[in-house]
């Protein structure tokens, strides 16, 4: 029996190892300044932001997260409790820690939502747009991010940056699919009724089809938020600070109560920005 | 089109709209299926070759300023299709549309936002209302991308709200709203723009029968006042007849016969048409459950007379429906005879009228014209187990035959 029907040929071997390296060196060489530059503005908002977050002290922080959950569950017990949870990170000696982890978060999410939302709508008025785009979404979604740590780190450096980069790349495709869904799910006769009283498509844009979307639009909010802060231990690999590295370390060495501190400190993050976005989205609806 | 063998020396009007040999098709091989559909191929055989649906087959309508058009056929007939290109929503394959002899199709983008901003407004069946809004701004929609200042506009559109007596329910949510006032304030947004022509794509066929008939009757009373020239799309004969100064019934995207409806009646086309026009006696069709109202005044046998005058009084009517606890009919209370309990002549019990006339849910309208001759009350109805459901009145009776 021929070997080629049981076993792959080996004389079939196509590198394409080979000319991603060469592609990002080439990269490396040659568009060093561009990723600079880049590199050099991130840096420039994450800074930004993470001046905006420290200006508010621990308290005043505490304080705000109770009256926003008060107004959006419209539960003062429930408040209290969020507030709690975030007095909590304090307590267990993480405070300053999440202030960094929120900064990236916030870069991060900010850069998806401004990158994502303009091409959620420009998917969604062209189908041929859409059949490029969906793929692509597909790739960032499902390919492990190690993957594009490695080049993330070769072109930008340790640090923050190339974890806001990475986050971005991870949490870019909710916005945009559900801003495209959302506004592709705009009743019909709405859209016609726009058309029919002598809309300009800027006017059917934002008087009507943004509006109308606003409560999906709101979910892929909420959902890129949470991707954003999955990615808080991984990026942590490529020299991001934060909760992440304090996991990093207590896994590096052995130490469970450090890893299990910085891991919960993350959980209460997400639960409360969960709750508060979602509430706020919930309150748009109506 | 037009049925012209008995066609009346009436003097020709001032047209305001014309189609002429508009024909619709979705699909890709359009040149082909025109090819086919020359040679006298059916639709069904075009379809099967070509792939191309043929929505609307060579159609030619005049519509004449001031006037109610309405276009009539089943579902499939190609009429939503026909109202959507009067204003360019959908772009015909072939033929022409001119609005006061100026081709639409020829218009540009620019010329054609003017049409519809000015000249031509339309009215959707599921309504089309923006739900982020309330109801003044839905109204002042088409105002608002026309750009006229924000005073103006909201001025105007509380006018139009006046107009369709939405009074004091400007601020309100559109979720709020019941159909009938969600077409209300579709209507209203689209007066609002002072438009020539009325598109109206089965306004009122997402709505209770009884609510249809108040939203006909309002319909006729704005035109009267406003004098539009209205375009008007349903599946129901009754409603073409009543509204239609002229009608144009459509099957498998033709029209079969243009007229008014007294010569359509009078000289139908084919069979086809006069089998449409027959099932125009709708009493025959609808039951009590259609029209049933629940009275405004209902009171509990242990409630009393005061009770029952009191929500009389409120309510501006002159008879209450009285029921026991477990909601059986006992009977009615008239006006005087409250009073005369109230002052102690007559115990509550021996007031009321007790050999009230009652019907089914499930009753067909027509068996009930005797009765409601007769009844001096509103009649009574009652579910399978003798619980009251409600009360038909006789108005709601007489005008269901119309």
């Amino acid at each position: 029996m021929s070997e080629w029907l049981t076993k792959f040929p080996e004389g079939l071997y196509l590198d394409i190892k080979k000319p991603i390296d060469r592609a990002i060196e080439y990269m490396m060489n040659n568009w060093g300044a561009a990723f600079d530059g880049i590199s050099g503005f991130l840096r420039l908002i994450l800074l930004g932001v993470q001046a905006a977050i420290n200006v508010i002290p621990w308290w005043l922080m505490v304080a705000a997260v109770f009256f926003a959950a008060w107004a959006v569950t419209r539960n003062p017990l429930r408040a209290l409790m969020y507030a709690a949870m975030l007095f909590m990170i304090g307590l267990i000696g993480l405070w300053n820690l999440m202030y960094t982890t929120l900064a990236i978060i916030i870069t991060s999410v900010f850069i998806a939502l401004v990158l994502g939302f303009p091409l959620g709508i420009l998917i969604s008025f062209s189908a041929r747009s859409g059949r490029l785009v969906r793929p692509v979404l597909d790739t960032m979604q499902t390919m492990p991010s190690f993957v594009y740590l490695i080049p993330a780190v070769m072109l930008l450096g340790l640090g923050n940056v190339p974890a806001v980069i990475a986050t971005v790349i991870y949490a870019m495709p909710p916005i945009v699919r559900m801003t495209n869904l959302g506004i592709r799910s705009v009743d019909r006769e709405v859209v016609e009724a726009s058309k029919a009283f002598g809309s300009t498509r800027w006017q059917l844009l934002v008087k009507v089809l943004i509006p109308q979307a606003m409560p999906t639009i709101m979910a892929g909010i909420n959902q890129t938020i949470m991707m954003a802060i999955a990615m808080v231990v991984t990026s942590s690999m490529i020299g991001a600070r934060g909760l992440g590295s304090e996991v990093l370390t207590g896994i590096n060495r052995l130490e469970s109560g450090r890893g299990f501190a910085a891991g919960i400190a993350i959980v209460i993050m997400a639960v409360l920005i969960d709750r508060l976005t979602q509430g706020m989205a919930g309150k748009k609806v109506q | 089109m037009t049925h012209n063998n008995t066609q009346k020396t009436s003097e020709p009007g001032d047209i305001i709209l014309s189609v002429r040999g508009l024909t619709m098709m979705f699909g890709r091989r359009k040149q082909l299926a025109a090819q086919l559909l020359a040679d006298k191929k059916s639709k069904e055989e075009i379809l099967r070759e070509t792939g191309v649906t043929v929505a609307v087959d060579n159609i030619s309508f005049d519509v004449e300023r001031g006037k109610i058009h309405t276009l009539i056929g089943l579902s499939g007939s190609g009429k939503s299709t026909v109202v959507r290109c009067l204003n360019l929503l959908l772009t015909p394959t072939r033929g022409k549309i001119l609005f006061e002899g100026e081709d639409i199709q020829a218009f540009r983008a620019q010329r054609l936002r003017e049409y519809r901003r000015r000249h031509v407004s339309m009215v959707f069946q599921g309504f089309g209302l923006l739900s982020h809004r309330n109801v003044l701004d839905n109204v002042a929609y088409g105002l608002e991308v026309r750009g006229v200042q924000k005073q103006h506009r909201l001025d105007r559109a509380m006018e139009m709200i006046e107009m369709v007596n939405l009074k004091g329910w400007e601020d309100k949510s559109i979720h709020d709203l019941s159909g009938g006032m969600r077409q209300r304030v579709g209507i209203a947004r689209a007066l609002a723009n002072d438009p020539d022509i009325l598109l109206m794509d089965e306004p009122f066929s997402a709505l209770d029968p009884l609510v249809r008939q108040d939203m006909q009757f309002e319909l006729l009373s704005i035109q009267e006042k406003l004098n539009k020239t209205v375009v008007f799309i349903t599946h129901d004969i009754n409603e073409a007849f009543k509204l239609g100064n002229t009608v144009s019934i459509m099957r498998d995207g033709r029209i079969i016969q243009t007229d008014t409806p007294e010569e359509m009646t009078i000289h139908p086309a084919d069979a086809y048409v006069s089998e449409f026009i027959n099932s125009a006696d709708k009493a025959q069709v609808y039951q009590v459950r259609n029209f049933m109202q629940i009275p405004s005044c209902l009171v509990r046998l242990q409630e009393g007379a005061n009770t029952a005058l009191a929500l009389m009084r409120s309510n501006n009517v002159s008879s209450a429906y009285v029921v026991d606890n477990k909601m059986n009919f006992v009977g009615v209370l008239p006006l005087d005879a409250a009073f005369q309990v109230r002052a102690g002549e007559l115990p509550f019990q021996e007031a009321l009228v007790k050999d009230v006339a009652t019907t089914t849910r499930d009753t067909q309208i027509s068996d009930l014209i005797p009765i409601a001759s007769e009844s001096r009350f509103p009649i009574a109805v009652l579910n399978e187990d003798g619980k009251f459901a409600g009360i038909i009145s006789k108005a709601a009776i007489l005008t269901s035959l119309k």
